[in-house]
């Protein structure tokens, strides 16, 4: 089998666009049908996991955490339970919430080969010996319709009826403790100290994978692990796909092979629209990054990470220089810091306080001092939040900062360079939030 | 990272609980700080914080100032 690209979103052979695998006998006329997986018996994973292990298949929910070893501890896990009492079976979670704003590469996935991410949820559910399994999108979701059709299609086929379930649409309600306490309790709150994989719904050993790792266990459960790592780099195999949005022609998910050219990626999306004049790398939970620096590495973990940046949930997005970045940065923070859970206290009061101090800098107001201060405060609030949610935030400013550090300088001696009074970077309708905008007339 | 030595204590907030109440700064001044907004910090940065061995005592007086049980000591982990 050669190592065709893409796998997960097929083109059709005349329009190029990625075609409608909605309907079981499109699906199966294109990728074949469900192989049958070997079910985990005696606290022992079925044989699927070892070839999950040889394919080098990395979580595409962030993380980038290898699958196969997440498994192979939820099935240890049990195993230990087990034999102190409970005897109850373990979870299957898909996270397909996509809570990052700038990413649509789970809803472009399920709404094209859903049938990928429910046959992955039925093989990582028999290799590990779960008894439930669901899929989550956000509440809301215009999936919500096509996958109650695409789950009616299957029923009676699948050896694990899939439950869809639908937590808030809140960016802390995807992280993992958040969701395994959401479909236990009805709770979409973080919860500190919280081990899935050890304790997840109603304290049950629980597998939480991305959508699209899933799809991926799918297509490594027909054509084996060696088939799957026979594209990408050896440490991160595979294909990924990439959310790419902001300054370029055409928005929207590609897929590739990891290591692929970051200018490849952009020249499928018709190219830059303009001049750009920073990447932001992993949403808003991600990294910005100079043009130049990206521009010359490939799109995997490490090159991207040596770059500066982060891949996370695959998202690239290119910051036009018409854009104040200091603007862009301010909204966005202030966005995070309404979406924190409000239990922790770096968190709570942290985010809003450093989103304020970013509005009195893009404002033009901001002295030396204040970001100074500023910095010291991004320091103080990282790694002592309930979940990474901090943290990640205070990524996505801090690496701002240092992307733009000439604009910011500018906007301490009371200029902007911006030409645009639009905003580029997207906010969830329904959920934005002003930032004080002084001596400007933005919309 | 550092790397704990068996049998050495350790202490751990969970932050999810913490009220910002500050009575485990005032029993552990060694070790815990307030920030501006009065939620504690620990000299090492993060959740955790290792007790040296003369601080065992004002540890579990910090444990116990808590009102609501947001510390825990723990040996080695
Ligand atoms: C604040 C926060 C938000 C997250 N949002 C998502 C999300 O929207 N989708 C997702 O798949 N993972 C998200 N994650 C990562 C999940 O916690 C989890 O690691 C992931 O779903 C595991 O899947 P994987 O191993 O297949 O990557 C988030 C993590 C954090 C800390
Ligand atoms: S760090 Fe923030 S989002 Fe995470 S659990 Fe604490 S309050 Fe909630
Ligand atoms: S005493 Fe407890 S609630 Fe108060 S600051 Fe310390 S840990 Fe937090």
């Amino acid at each position: 089998m050669t190592s065709i690209t893409p796998r997960l979103l097929p083109p059709d052979p005349v329009t190029g666009r990625a075609l409608d695998l909605r309907s079981l006998s499109a699906h199966e006329a294109h990728f074949g049908p469900a192989p049958g997986v070997a079910v985990a018996t005696k606290g022992r994973p079925g044989s699927l996991i070892d070839e999950i292990s040889a394919s080098g298949l990395r979580g595409r929910g962030g993380g980038w955490f290898p699958t196969a070893r997440k498994m192979h501890a939820v099935v240890e896990s049990a195993a230990a339970r087990k034999a102190l009492s409970s005897g109850r079976k373990t979870v299957v979670i898909a996270n397909a919430m996509e809570g990052e704003p700038a990413s649509s590469k789970d809803a472009t996935l399920l709404s094209h080969s859903p049938h990928l991410v429910i046959e992955g949820i039925q093989a990582a559910a028999a290799t590990i010996g779960a008894s439930n399994a669901y899929l989550a999108v956000h509440r809301g979701s215009p999936l919500i319709p096509i996958l109650d059709e695409v789950l009616a299609q299957r029923s009676g086929i699948d050896r694990i009826p899939v439950e869809l379930i639908t937590p808030p649409a809140r960016y802390v309600a995807s992280e993992e403790s958040a969701l395994t306490h959401w479909a236990g309790d009805g709770e979409a709150t973080p919860v500190y100290g919280a081990r899935p994989f050890q304790r997840g719904m109603n304290g049950r050993p629980t597998l939480v994978q991305n959508a699209e790792t899933l799809a991926h266990i799918a297509l490594i459960a027909r054509n084996g692990g060696a088939w799957f790592a026979s594209a990408g780099v050896p440490d991160a195999p595979g294909t990924t796909l990439v959310s790419v949005g902001g300054a370029v022609a055409q928005h929207g998910v590609v897929e590739v092979a990891t290591g692929s050219p970051v200018t490849d990626i952009l020249n499928r999306c018709g190219g830059a629209t303009g001049a750009i004049q920073g990447f932001l790398t992993g949403g808003y939970g991600g990294a910005w990054v100079s043009t130049t620096a990206l521009q010359t590495t490939t799109w995997a973990p490490d090159p991207v990470r040596e770059a500066g940046g982060v891949i996370g949930a695959g998202i690239l997005w290119a910051l036009g220089s018409q854009h104040c970045p200091l603007e862009e940065i301010a909204r966005v923070a202030m966005w995070m810091a309404g979406e924190s859970a409000g239990q922790c206290g770096p968190c709570r009061f942290g985010l809003p306080t450093v989103a304020d101090d970013l509005a009195t800098l893009a404002g033009r107001q901001g002295s030396t001092q204040d970001l100074h201060r500023l910095n010291e405060r991004l320091a103080l609030i990282v790694n002592r939040g309930g979940c990474k949610h901090p943290d990640g935030t205070a990524r996505f400013i801090s690496t701002g900062i240092h992307t733009f550090h000439a604009e910011v300088a500018h906007h301490v001696n009371g200029h902007c360079s911006a030409s645009s009074n639009h905003f580029a970077l997207p906010i969830p309708a329904g959920r934005a939030v002003p930032v004080k905008r002084a001596g400007k007339d933005f919309r | 990272m550092n790397h704990p030595r068996p049998g050495l204590s350790k202490l751990h907030l969970d932050p999810t609980v913490c009220d910002a109440h500050g009575f485990c700064a005032e029993a552990l001044p060694e070790l815990i700080s307030l920030d501006e907004w009065e939620f504690p910090v620990f000299i090492s940065g993060g959740l955790t914080v290792e007790v040296p061995h003369e601080l065992i005592g004002e540890a579990k007086r910090a444990v116990s100032a808590c009102p609501v049980l947001a510390l825990r000591l723990s040996k080695e982990d």
